[in-house]
């Protein structure tokens, strides 16, 4: 049994060390906002937050996430009114949206880091997301108009 | 082109005879739909007391409003624009209903495809045109064909879904005057209720045991759009809420008692099947349940996706050869050698006299590449099913309901009305959910699993390995230019036929030339002399599908760039030359507006390049300008505008993101992609060997919708096939090197 912290409710999952925090969330509790797209790190769909960084929930083993906290986009502190989220609503970046709650928990790392990122900035943290609609342009304006409801706050 | 109309009643003798062979969908009215009841109306079977469905669309009980999705939502945004042409009628507000995707039935064919498989160019509204389109709409009310695709969810729905909502509306209306004894003419409608004139308000659930008594009121007339309340202006799509909250479920993400979880490894060889297997590796690793054997390859049962799709790596097998050259070599030479009498697609058009027109002038020939592309939508393959002795239930998103429950039931030995079909939101298709890989699976695993229900995932890797891909094609094209004009112009493709393929798995097999090898090809608005367009069917290679925007986006490519060389050659301006070309004035309008919108003046210079291109596809005709500029690390694409005419633009903010998100696909498989074979297998398992675009490469893109078209069209695939011209012939701007194959980046860098 491992025991762990996903959005402040203690977990034990019976399953072997090495599997990847994602198959955890999503086939053994049921979470599943984090996505499976590629399994190698190359999508970014199953972005979640570790003690709070945003990792790919893929690539992080199961037993080295022990006694952490996990957060996914279901656990983020007043959801309803987060900027980030509202931006993403505001702005209607999802087309069929299987990318977006990892690219939303990028998103609200990005901007913990560099409150007011450049698109250049931009472009650097958050091609590791891919997403195949093209959402790309709503996801840059999106963040712009995020990071500017957060320095108002 | 003013003998368009002419040419195109030569056209239509050809194309009738093949429309009276039952072109496309013959087969599909066979037994493969459950018998539809009520009139027609396949809601009235599963009607509860005191509710009421007054067409295929509209379903009201005391509890609720339920307004039916027949087209799949693949990310397009139909899931939402399809109820809001019901809502506008009906006057709901968005939360006044629930959504529904519609179960397979004949109720919902899709009169969208008559246009695309009228033998007609899209911008002829000639009466013999519009005949044509008659008689394909009736052989598609034959077959029930229900299906997603060919951007035509809002021309197939605009008129029939405004209309049930009338009909709804005005049946209540009805209703609500039959209890009160207040004549309808004094009954309004508003926000979910029906208002009489004391200003009282009946909730239209409370109506709905009356409404069901009275037949309903089937001449009502949808309203003048100049009186919508949603439609046309800037609305919130209503799945983007619970896409943004993380709690829409897609099919992957769906839950039940009991379920097991599989994943399969199939014969790499497309179609072809497992020879051996030794699975004692894999027999003893953690979560493994079950090792099956199934029709082309092997299947884990596991307690877990990662379990099994770990598992069913370790089995060993062995493969039967796939049926296609197994090097990619040998598929480009196929195509090479396929530019002959025998492998003749058809003559799509010829106007003048293409011998003579080519010996007179400066003569430009050119040869273009592209290459296979793979689909692979984010959501990898997946589904949900469980078998029992009555039969199979299975939750997946697909964009073919009845073919579902054909393929699954062929798979396991039952009869298709066996299957009951559950769609499911889609992350993204592309065309990859119009193929039957997982369904087939998914009903082999289940049957040999009875009473457990399973959800298959499908592995990134085993996805592209089995991604059924887009065409490959070679075209050959060549002309000549004269005082500044082109005087000729020779099209000859040779592709693999995309849509045949797609009709073959289907179980519908067609004989006649495939055509979507056509579009791009033959469509040409400008007024050159002489012209002729061929397409030739490459034999024995991969099976190959129907990709966003299909034929259009490898011949789209080649015609748009040819006709830029001819340009180039007869020393006019790219897109000036164009729009003096351009026969149709509402396209020519459409190549007006992104000159205006890019503020179109001539050759940049100073390392940057624009080029332009305009193509028609599915109806919709739309220009691109791409602008680029060569920095030290590459190709930097800066800025591109379109201009799309889609007669009426339903949904603007998402009519927006479609098109854009059309210029990036367009774009980023242009420069970055291409799938090849070796030992007869996929060499592309992920994204990093398959990785269109990524933010970094994302240019800014300007968007305007235009409303001339006589026709409402759809947007989905139409902003695709203009982009990898327009940047093609912007490079040549900035650069002077004319990259004539797909990928780009196999000839220039981008930053």
């Amino acid at each position: 049994m491992i025991e762990l912290t996903v959005n402040g409710t203690k977990h034990r999952v019976d399953v072997v060390p090495e599997m990847p925090l994602l198959w955890a969330l999503r086939d053994e509790l049921g979470i599943t906002s984090p996505k499976y797209g590629c399994g190698v790190a190359q999508c970014g769909a199953c972005t979640v937050q570790i003690d709070g960084k945003a990792v790919r929930s893929c690539q992080s083993r199961i037993g080295e996430v022990a006694g952490k906290s996990v957060v996914t986009i279901e656990g983020l502190d007043n959801r309803a009114a987060h900027p980030v989220l509202q931006a993403w609503i505001e702005h209607q970046v999802p087309q069929c949206g299987y990318c977006q709650t990892g690219q939303i928990m990028q998103a609200i790392s990005l901007l913990e880091l560099i409150p007011k990122p450049t698109d250049e900035q931009i472009n650097e943290v958050m091609s590791g997301n891919l997403c195949r609609c093209g959402t790309y342009p709503r996801i840059r304006t999106a963040i712009h108009a995020a990071a500017a409801k957060m320095a108002r706050k | 082109m003013g003998d368009m109309h002419r040419l195109s009643r030569r056209a239509f003798i050809v194309g009738s005879a093949a429309m009276a062979g039952g072109i496309a969908f013959g087969s599909c009215s066979e037994a493969n739909q459950s018998a539809p009841t009520g009139n027609g109306n396949p809601l009235a079977a599963g009607l509860g007391p005191n509710a009421v469905t007054f067409n295929p669309w509209v379903e009201i009980t005391p509890e609720k409003i339920t307004l039916i999705a027949q087209h799949a939502d693949i990310g397009q945004g139909v899931g939402s624009v399809q109820p809001i042409m019901i809502a506008e009628e009906m006057d709901l507000d968005p939360g006044q209903f629930e959504i529904r995707f519609a179960g397979p039935s004949p109720a919902y064919f899709n009169t969208g495809f008559a246009d695309e498989l009228a033998p007609f160019l899209a911008a002829d509204q000639s009466p013999a045109a519009e005949e044509a389109r008659a008689v394909a709409l009736e052989s598609l009310r034959k077959s029930g064909l229900q299906m997603t695709g060919g951007s035509s969810t809002v021309p197939d729905t605009y008129e029939k879904l405004r209309i049930a909502g009338a009909v709804a509306r005005e049946t209540l209306k009805a209703a609500a005057a039959k209890r009160s004894g207040v004549a309808v003419a004094d009954i309004r409608t508003q926000s979910g209720a029906v208002i009489l004139p004391d200003g009282t308000r009946i909730p239209y659930v409370e109506l709905s045991a009356e409404a069901a008594k009275i037949s309903p009121v089937l001449d009502a007339k949808p309203r003048d759009p100049s009186k919508w309340r949603l439609l046309g202006k800037p609305m919130t799509r209503l799945d983007v809420r619970s896409k943004v909250m993380g709690e829409l479920k897609f099919g992957i993400d769906l839950k039940m008692d009991g379920m097991l979880f599989a994943s399969v490894k199939l014969n790499p060889g497309k179609g072809q099947p497992l020879k051996s297997y030794d699975a004692s590796k894999a027999q003893s690793m953690p979560g493994v349940k079950k090792i099956l054997e199934i029709k082309n390859g092997v299947a884990v049962v596991a307690t877990n996706s990662w379990y099994a799709m770990r598992a069913v790596e370790a089995i060993d097998c062995k493969w039967a050869p796939s049926a296609y050259p197994a090097e990619q070599a040998d598929h480009w030479k196929a195509l090479e050698a396929s530019f002959k009498p025998e492998f003749l697609g058809k003559e799509w058009r010829k106007i003048g006299d293409i011998d003579a027109g080519l010996k007179d002038g400066t003569p430009v020939k050119a040869e273009y590449r592209a290459p296979y592309v793979a689909h692979q939508p984010l959501e990898p393959l997946n589904g949900v099913a469980v078998a029992s002795d009555a039969g199979l239930e299975i939750w997946v998103g697909h964009q073919s309901p009845q073919a579902v429950q054909s393929i699954a039931a062929a798979a396991i030995g039952i009869k298709p009305e066996q299957v009951i079909f559950h769609n499911q939101w889609v992350g993204g298709s592309f065309g990859h959910r119009l193929e039957f890989e997982n369904v087939r699976v998914l009903a082999e695993i289940a049957n040999q699993m009875r009473g457990t229900p399973i959800k298959l995932v499908f592995s990134r890797e085993e996805d592209f390995l089995q991604d059924i891909p887009r065409q490959i094609s070679v075209a050959r094209y060549t002309g000549s230019v004269k005082k500044g004009k082109i005087v000729a112009a020779d099209l000859k493709l040779a592709g693999t036929a995309p849509f045949k393929g797609l009709l073959e798995r289907m179980g519908s097999p067609s004989k006649d030339p495939d055509p979507q090898l056509a579009a791009g090809l033959w469509n040409v608005y400008y007024d050159i002399p002489n012209f002729r367009a061929t397409s030739y069917e490459a034999q024995g290679l991969s099976p190959c599908t129907t990709w966003r925007s299909v034929g259009a986006s490898t011949a789209g490519f080649f015609t748009e760039s040819f006709i830029d060389e001819l340009i180039h050659a007869a020393g006019a301006d790219p897109m000036k030359a164009r729009i003096e070309m351009c026969a149709v004035p509402t396209y020519r309008k459409v190549l007006e507006t992104v000159a205006e919108m890019s503020n179109w003046k001539g050759p940049l210079g100073k390392g940057k390049g624009r080029g332009v291109a305009f193509v028609e596809s599915f109806g919709t005709p739309t220009a691109e300008v791409v602008e680029v500029t060569v920095t030290d690390r590459g190709i930097r694409i800066d800025k591109v505008w379109v201009a799309v005419d889609v007669g009426k633009v339903m949904d603007p903010i998402n009519f927006e993101n479609q098109v854009q998100g059309g210029v990036i696909w367009g774009l980023g498989h242009a420069i970055n992609c291409e799938l090849t074979y070796a030992k007869g297998a996929a060499q592309q398992t992920n994204y990093n060997h398959h990785e269109a675009m990524r933010l970094y490469q994302c240019p800014d893109i300007e968007v305007r919708g235009l409303e001339n078209d006589p026709k409402v069209r759809g947007v989905g695939e139409p902003p695709v096939p203009p982009a990898a011209p327009a940047l093609a012939n912007a490079i040549f701007a900035a650069t002077g090197k004319r990259i004539r194959e797909m990928p780009f980046n196999k000839f220039i860098d981008f930053v």
